[in-house]
């Protein structure tokens, strides 16, 4: 069965191209998903990511129990809104899901994964808080509208009552605050400034069109894969998955290490697997002549071979670039080579940050 | 439903062809070829004096989604190619029988073109994928 979100009628009559998503029918594009790229990185624009997991997690043990959760550690958060970007990882430190965690206080947490890993991620966190004294229930009665881009928040500005206006006022990156009826969050997936807002779904069509009077273009999940790439940041399935350890998918910034008395699951083995230095890493590459990198094509270097996880054409930069996974060894600004139509290629190795707020960021 | 002009030849690889006489014929990929791939990034070309024969791949257009392969519907030598693709591949999508052409072709034999498929017998055939 495919699932529709809130707003599938909003896309049909934008003339979407719906495609099938991880058992989700969502927008591919709108007719081109270069200019939606362009629009986000010049302007604003807007994608529906009603499709994604929001689980609510309260109750007097809700911030030991995700302390164990969670590679990254929640007590860094103590102030309200504040949110976290980290991983879930099994015994073996493998990547269960990414996610986002936001703070509202120490009994009550918002959790947002994704909609692929939906069934297991919420019966994994139901298996693991067995022994804590929390809830956790999912919040499906929402819909949620990513609004990106320079002009995202003034375009929003415009729609938003005052009393909303004033709250997000000022608001710092990687925040997010109830105002009103929508939960208004500074964070998204594209490397531009905006917000992703959480609606109740009968109000998320009008939510939608309200946007899309004051000129947010709307954007598919093409777009959002050229952006979100460029942008540097980790698609689950591609760049990593549960055969893969957060230290080999530039997720090492997430693992938080500073209280050694803390407990978190996959902590063993990652703590072994670091003290080896044998694991992969996760690279950027660029091709700066014609053709385009995909996922999936091998990567040789002199210390050993290499895959592609995510490549695409990036609109910004007007060539190809790539996430790859390679032998740690490799260094940056080094020279490898990919295997495309049966021809070795080279490119160059940078860190995984392509092109944000407009512009190229390497 | 994709638009598919009744005066052009067809071949099930999605390439059409336009007769513009003297043995001269100009090759693109037709519009549900483009839809089917979307926005394209780059297009590589035959080189001007390549002799091509039918179902050789000659070209390539890569798009957001893949590489595809375009193929010689007809036999013959190419003449000229549209360099305009090389700054703007994108006139592939906005005008698949028009600007966006891909190369031309002298032919070696006319009677070749008979063998193509005409706007009906195309539609039929992508009715089928």
């Amino acid at each position: 069965m495919t699932n529709k979100t809130v707003l599938h009628a909003k896309h049909l009559e934008a003339g979407a191209k719906m495609v099938d998503f991880h058992g989700w029918e969502m927008p591919i594009n709108y007719g081109s998903q270069i200019e939606e790229h362009h629009a986000v990185r010049q302007d604003a624009g807007m994608f529906d990511v009603s499709h994604m997991t929001i689980v609510d997690v309260e109750g007097a043990d809700a911030k030991a129990f995700l302390r164990k959760l969670v590679i990254n550690d929640v007590d860094k958060l103590n102030v309200a809104g504040k949110a976290l970007y980290t991983g879930m990882c099994n015994e073996e430190g493998g990547v269960i899901d990414d996610l986002i965690i936001y703070f509202f206080n120490d009994t009550s947490y918002r959790l947002v994964v994704n909609s692929a890993t939906r069934e297991k991620d919420l019966a994994w966190i139901a298996t693991q808080s067995a022994d804590f004294a929390v809830t956790v229930t999912e919040r499906p009665e929402f819909g949620m509208i990513a609004v990106q881009g320079p002009e995202a928040k003034a375009k929003v500005a415009t729609i938003l009552n005052a009393e909303q206006n004033a709250a997000v006022e000022g608001m710092k990156p990687f925040f997010g605050l109830q105002a009103g009826e929508l939960f208004i969050a500074t964070t998204g997936y594209t490397g531009e400034a905006g917000y992703e807002i959480v609606v109740p779904e009968a109000q998320a069509a009008d939510l939608w069109q309200q946007l899309l009077d004051a000129g947010v273009k709307p954007a598919g999940l093409g777009a959002r894969d050229t952006l979100r790439l460029e942008a540097g940041m980790n698609l689950y399935g591609l760049d990593m998955d549960e055969s893969v350890t957060p230290l080999a998918a530039n997720m090492a910034w997430t693992i938080s290490w500073d209280d050694e008395a803390r407990d978190f699951i996959g902590k063993a083995k990652l703590a072994e697997l670091r003290e080896a230095g044998s694991e992969p890493k996760l690279v950027g590459l660029i091709l700066e002549e014609k053709g385009v990198l995909r996922s999936g094509l091998k990567v040789v270097t002199e210390h050993g071979e290499g895959v592609i996880t995510s490549g695409t054409f990036s609109p910004t930069l007007g060539h190809s670039i790539a996430m790859a996974r390679v032998p740690r060894a490799v260094k940056l600004e080094d020279t490898v080579q990919v295997e495309m139509r049966k021809k070795l290629v080279d490119v160059k190795v940078i860190k995984p940050s392509f092109a944000r707020n407009g512009k190229k960021a390497f | 439903m994709s638009n598919i002009p009744s005066e052009l030849k067809y071949a099930t690889s999605h390439e059409w062809v336009r007769n513009e006489g003297n043995g001269i014929v100009t090759v693109g990929i037709t519009e549900h070829a483009q839809e089917l791939l979307g926005d394209m990034v780059f297009v590589e070309l035959p080189e001007v004096g390549e002799s091509v024969s039918t179902g050789d791949d000659v070209a390539v257009a890569e798009s957001v989604k893949a590489a595809s392969d375009i193929y010689a519907p007809i036999t013959g030598e190419v003449v000229e190619v549209n360099e305009e693709l090389e700054d703007s591949p994108e006139l592939v999508n906005s005008d698949a029988y028009g600007d966006g052409w891909m190369f031309k072709v002298k032919i070696e034999d006319e009677g070749e073109l008979e063998s193509l498929l005409d706007a009906e017998g195309y539609a039929n055939s992508i009715d089928e994928d």
